[in-house]
């Protein structure tokens, strides 16, 4: 592990010491200023010599920025006070966000002798992260794990989500738990005049200074779990459809212990998909991965077999999605996301874009096969349908056109789409049924590959297309005792970038050395 | 309107004599120019001095009553220009713009206002944006002041020493009959403190004034034979004068003992730096009283040898403390040493690194390296011999992620680049060039468009050498602010003539938003002293472009993307312009907001449109990432075991600016996009229209729920 040099100056010969070093560091936009703001105020109340500066950019709203305060002591004059942190010389680090609570760590500005450390521990997340398809969120356990051992006290909270509760910025339950943790010598009396004083959304800055307050109080280092919502497993429906569940459910009971859990969701989510019947060719597909396990004392390929293959079975078409874009339960979550009191009206509209394949998928395999062979027909059903349309989903006639095609649910089975969907799904399970006896852990590689396939229209075409090549390099490796190791390096290439860059170049790596091998 | 809005600090600026001023840096050095009896001022924004020329306009109304003349200048070039009122008429004016960028767009007026010389007090007030939190290449102005001859002071950053130096700086300019410049660091430009204030003068010769009773002396011209007698001027009269003023006006400061075995020779923009690290060695109190002899420059051009080589008769051994490259200080004080026979160590650039910045921790090494090369007693006891366990933190490097700043929230240009992307992924890459502003974040991911800058209102220009067609075609883009700084004509106008077969894209966002939000000839925004409403479209149809599309809606993204698919395979040759004009989001919401909040509190009829994203319809492939960036367009991992990676989100500060339904469209992504419209204070009508609606889709879903197996919690 890598170690940060620190400042060396000595302790007991500076004399800056008597000196409160007060740094924030935030996001653009997170209101930095106005903290830092209040931080001074509070401070030439209480009758000291204080210097505030910053960085911060003048306009753009996302860049990092950092704030520094200086707080003489007590009766002092005004002294000499630095511009800028110097590292190894913090009193109190106020993080806005949690990657700037490790980048304050990464630039020494956190050390285990004097600097308190607040940190909000929500995540704006940098465009690097994002752009990644597959999880390219930055590990915030590994932040909070260098802060324990940097700081000399920690207080961390979602204080992001406090404020937002409370109507107000991020900025005020920063400074309540400022407050709060006492690191500077004002009365939290005084923080709260600097707040009145500003005069800009007093009560709602109140509330959140007290939520801070509270939290950095009650649960100083953000460990206290908090309760989890479950999702219900007992599905509403007829009677005869219950009992064709409950008839499901037995069968997953009768299952290793450790892969019910799986097994379950993955059944909710393909009957919620389809039915229950369909839920119980689910079943019977696990069913021969499964029966692969034999005596393996950590049932992985059936783990991942049953996620895996649930997501195949519920693919995302033209059907599903008018489903879920109609069903009660998600007005619901709207409602409440978006709406603040029920004397608004709240209207939605939806950015739909079919296209010849979308249309063609729905019908019947045949006809689909018959047209999808046809350029000419396919370029005349393009033309007929391919445009964005913008459908109002809370209107009559919107939510009935929604409501009409996730009514096709019933003839879903016999088309073209689904029939290519299974084709490709008994190929790759065949796959995996070749391979589970001779390398069961490339079998359960593959399995896995199955991430790689998701989106929509050319995304989803670009995610099959990885999924091709990366089984391709599976049959390269077959056969060598790290052949498993290297398609998981595949299909991790391969979820690094869109383009498939890091995908090729780890290609051409397993042709090098399975082509000088065939020598 | 700008960004900021100063309208409550600047009442601080009327204050008289006896009164105590508290405030940032650039109020204070507003401030200071009022009480050294200004005539005019003038400017061009840019970061870290973007506040002040928002000061002076918010101050308007107090500098009419004290007949200041205050510009809003085009640009560094015009503002430089504004001094030469200084050059026959003893007026003082001041001028601000942001270092060295600003200087060298500048510098042609600069240069020749050094020539000329002035008679009035002639000042820039320069940010120097260097370091940590600049945004441009790393250069010293410094060496403009040295060439030019343009004194040049670097105050003791805090606001008295700052506030000191202004008024000073016009008198020394006036003694040497030679402009000056004040520079401040970014930090200086902010910092907060107090200052005894004193009453605001008002000119001795106001503008109106000098504009009724005009002179001339043509041998301040920059013409032959004159030029050559200024450059002897300069040398022989000017110079002279300015040290001599320096010397005894005390503009330089000596601090600590007279004698040591180490003197430190300090920029004084260094001071408050070096103090910090000699209180944490122990050797200096909190007040700044320091056992080590310090001679700080507030002027750092020219150097005053003799008050140098006095202060070096003191001390054994010199650190000279002068951030940047390349070491101007040192090699001028090292030359005079020689001169003077004087042997003594020089350090500086031995122990200091020669680039970057002169943070805490570089200060305090570089001290502590020198002292233990000359006078390592004074150093305590630990830093000689240290012997305490350095503590262990795990580095994080690999896991902090880099955060560049970026397109806002709804920003009118995001819709721009995500359709360029979507032509790029049609025809392919193409040589593409961008300009400075806001614009130039295009170069960074998610976008990744543009890989070149030389300057503002270049962009167009710095595709010059690819504008003579070819299999394809050149583009470039360019901010209304650049284009109204210097692109009309360095860029559009050079077009026209070489008759370019490139592309210019001017982005139109209604002000100068990457410096805050400063309005520009083409505003929307109704401003009493300033010509705003000035097209576009007008000037670049006028200077000869023909072929012009405008687009009022870049949120249009699939308009947006057919105007530049045009553009490039269009049989004509010539030059060819598209405009596309959308608000700033960032001003918009400033002043569509409160308005909004009012109506709604009053009852009145409001939508307030944001985007969602459908979790179950979202497969996690962010493809729609790729092409927005938005701050408010996340990511977040959904506790569903069947799930592998993060789905989109968006959250509460979406402003509904459409981008994503419109990308999610024009790009083909993925339908789990929708735009939910919040109607305050609907009609009756509405009301009751939204109850229907509601009852039969409940019926509809509840008919459907009848016949299925339906898990409500699932989706959650």
């Amino acid at each position: 592990m890598n170690v940060q040099s620190l400042g060396i100056a000595p302790a007991d010969a500076d004399t800056s010491r008597a000196i409160l070093k007060v740094v924030i560091m935030a996001v653009g936009g997170q209101g930095g200023g106005v903290l830092s703001g209040w931080i001074e105020a509070a401070a030439r109340l209480d009758g000291r010599a204080v210097q505030m500066t910053s960085v911060a950019g003048v306009a753009q709203r996302t860049g990092a920025t950092i704030y520094y305060i200086e707080i003489a002591p007590e009766g002092s004059d005004i002294p000499v006070f630095s511009l800028a942190p110097a590292a190894g010389d913090v009193d109190v680090l106020i993080a806005a966000e949690m990657m700037e609570a490790g980048r304050a760590i990464q630039r020494g500005f956190v050390t285990p002798d004097r600097t308190t450390l607040i940190a909000s521990t929500h995540r704006a997340l940098a465009v690097s992260e994002k752009v990644v398809p597959g999880d390219g969120v930055a590990q915030s356990d590994a932040v909070r794990g260098a802060a324990e051992i940097a700081s000399a006290r920690l207080i961390m909270a979602d204080m992001e989500g406090l404020a937002v509760s409370a109507g107000s910025v991020i900025s005020a339950s920063l400074l309540g738990a400022l407050a709060a943790s006492g690191a500077l010598p004002f009365a939290r009396e005084t923080y709260e005049t600097a707040i009145r004083n500003a005069q800009k959304g007093v009560d709602a800055s109140l509330a959140a200074f007290a939520a801070g307050f509270d939290a950095a109080l009650a649960d100083p280092d953000g460990t206290l779990a908090s309760p989890k919502p479950s999702a219900s497993t007992q599905p509403q429906g007829p009677d005869a459809l219950i009992d064709k569940w409950q008839a499901l459910v037995a069968r997953v009971a009768g299952y290793p212990g450790p892969i019910q859990d799986i097994t379950m969701a993955g059944l909710r989510k393909v009957v919620e998909f389809q039915d229950a019947d369909y839920g119980a060719t689910y079943l019977d597909r696990f069913e021969t991965i499964l029966a692969l396990e034999g005596a393996h004392a950590d049932p992985v390929l059936s783990q991942e077999a049953a996620k895996h293959i649930a997501n195949a079975m519920a693919y995302d078409d033209v059907i599903g999605v008018a489903d879920k874009k109609t069903r009660q339960s998600r007005f619901d979550r709207i409602d409440t996301e978006m709406r603040q009191t029920n004397t608004q009206v709240m209207q939605l509209t939806e950015y739909m874009h079919p296209r010849a394949e979308e249309i063609v998928g729905l019908m019947p395999a045949r006809l689909g096969h018959w047209a999808g062979a046809r350029p000419k027909v396919m370029g005349g059903v393009d033309w007929l349908f391919n445009r964005g349309r913008r459908i109002r989903s809370d209107g009559i006639i919107g939510f009935g056109m929604l409501y009409a095609v996730a009514g096709l649910r019933r003839f879903r089975l016999g088309s073209l789409r689904h029939a290519i969907e299974v084709e490709h799904i008994e190929s790759w399970l065949e796959r995996v049924r070749e391979t589970a006896d001779r390398d069961y852990a490339l079998a359960v590689e593959i399995v896995k590959c199955r991430r790689l396939i998701k989106g929509y229209s050319d995304t989803h075409a670009r995610g099959l297309s990885k999924f091709d090549r990366v089984l391709a390099g599976a049959d390269l490796v077959n056969g060598r005792d790290d052949a498993a190791d290297w398609v998981r390096r595949l299909r991790e290439a391969a979820l690094q970038d869109e383009a498939g860059t890091a995908l090729d170049g780890a290609m051409e790596t397993v042709h090098s050395f399975t082509e000088t091998s065939d020598l | 309107m700008a960004e900021r809005s100063f309208t409550k600090e600047v009442q601080q600026l009327r204050m008289g004599a006896g009164e105590t001023f508290t405030g940032e840096g650039i109020l204070a050095i507003t401030k200071a120019l009022l009480e050294s009896g200004v005539g005019y001022v003038g400017g061009y924004q840019g970061a870290p001095i973007s506040h002040l020329m928002d000061v002076l306009a918010d101050a308007e109304d107090i500098l009419g009553e004290l007949g200041v003349r205050f510009e809003a200048n085009a640009s560094e070039a015009a503002a430089g220009a504004t001094l030469a009122a200084s050059v026959h008429y003893p007026i003082r004016g001041a001028v601000t713009f942001k270092g060295p960028v600003g200087v060298n767009v500048a510098s042609d007026a600069l240069a020749n206002l050094a020539s000329s010389g002035v008679t009035g007090g002639a000042m820039v007030i320069l940010g120097e944006d260097y370091g940590e939190g600049s945004s441009i290449m790393q250069e010293r102005s410094h060496g403009f002041a040295m060439k030019s001859q343009i004194w040049l002071l670097d105050p003791r950053p805090n606001l008295p020493s700052i506030v000191d130096m202004v008024k000073q700086g016009f008198e020394l300019s006036e003694a040497s009959n030679t402009p000056v410049m004040l520079m401040v660091r970014i930090r200086a430009c902010h910092v907060t403190g107090a200052f005894e204030a004193s009453d605001n003068q008002r000119p001795t010769l106001s503008v109106a004034d000098a504009l009724a009773n005009p002179q001339r002396n043509f041998e301040r011209v920059v013409l032959p034979p004159y030029s050559y007698i200024h450059e002897q001027e300069k040398i022989t009269k000017r110079l002279p004068a300015a040290r001599a003023y320096i010397r005894d006006h005390g503009l330089n400061e000596r601090f600590g003992p007279e004698t040591g075995k180490v003197g430190l020779v300090i920029q004084g923009g260094m001071y408050n730096g070096v103090i910090r690290a000699l209180q944490r060695l122990g050797l200096a109190d909190i007040s700044g009283q320091t056992a080590i002899p310090l001679y700080v420059m507030n002027v750092t051009y020219p150097v005053v040898p003799d008050e140098f080589l006095d202060f070096a008769n003191g001390v054994s051994s010199l650190l000279i403390v002068e951030e940047g490259q390349p070491e101007f200080i040192e090699q001028a004080f090292s030359a005079e040493l020689f001169r003077a026979g004087r042997t003594l160590p020089v350090h500086g650039k031995d122990v200091f690194p020669m680039a970057g910045e002169y943070t805490g921790a570089v200060m305090l090494d570089a001290i502590t390296e020198c002292l233990k090369l000359e006078a390592p007693e004074l150093l305590p006891g630990p830093v000689r011999a240290p012997n305490a366990e350095l503590p262990q933190i795990p580095d994080l490097t690999p896991i902090v992620p880099v955060r560049p700043p970026g397109f806002c929230t709804g920003c009118p240009e995001r819709p721009i680049f995500a359709a360029m992307k979507l032509v790029e992924e049609d025809l392919g890459q193409h040589q593409i060039s961008g300009d400075i502003g806001c614009n130039l974040f295009s170069a960074l991911p998610p976008f990744e468009i543009g890989g070149q800058t030389m300057g503002y209102g270049l962009g167009p220009a710095s595709n010059a050498a690819f504008s003579g067609g070819g299999e394809k075609r050149a583009i470039s883009f360019l901010g209304d602010g650049g284009f109204w700084h210097n692109g009309l004509t360095s860029s559009i106008g050079n077009m026209v003539y070489n008759k370019s077969d490139a592309v210019a894209v001017i982005i139109d966002n209604y002000y100068s938003a990457a410096t805050g939000g400063q309005d520009v000839l083409s505003s929307r925004a109704d401003n009493a002293s300033r010509s705003t409403n000035n097209s576009i479209a007008d000037a670049v149809r006028g200077i000869g472009v023909k072929w012009v599309r405008e687009l009022d809606d870049t949120y249009d993204v699939g308009k947006m993307r057919a105007t530049l698919n045009e553009a490039l395979t269009t049989p004509y040759d010539g030059p060819k312009v598209i405009i596309a004009s959308s608000e700033c989001m960032l001003n918009k919401q400033r002043r569509e907001r409160p308005l909004r909040n009012a109506a709604i509190r009053d009852g009145r009829r409001v939508d307030v449109p944001r985007f969602g994203v459908d979790e179950d319809v979202c497969t996690g492939d962010h493809a729609c990432m790729r092409l927005s960036g938005c701050p408010s367009l996340s990511l977040k991992t959904l506790d569903d075991p069947l799930r592998d990676d993060p789905v989109a989100s968006i959250d509460h500060t979406c402003v509904g600016c459409g981008n994503c339904g419109e990308v999610a469209d024009a790009a083909i992504l993925c339908p789990s996009f929708y735009r939910a419209d919040v109607v305050h204070n609907p009609s009756g009508l509405e009301r009751w229209m939204a109850d229907r609606r509601a009852g039969v889709r409940s019926w509809l879903q509840a008919r459907r729920d009848r016949k299925r197996l339906s898990f409500s919690g699932a989706t959650e």
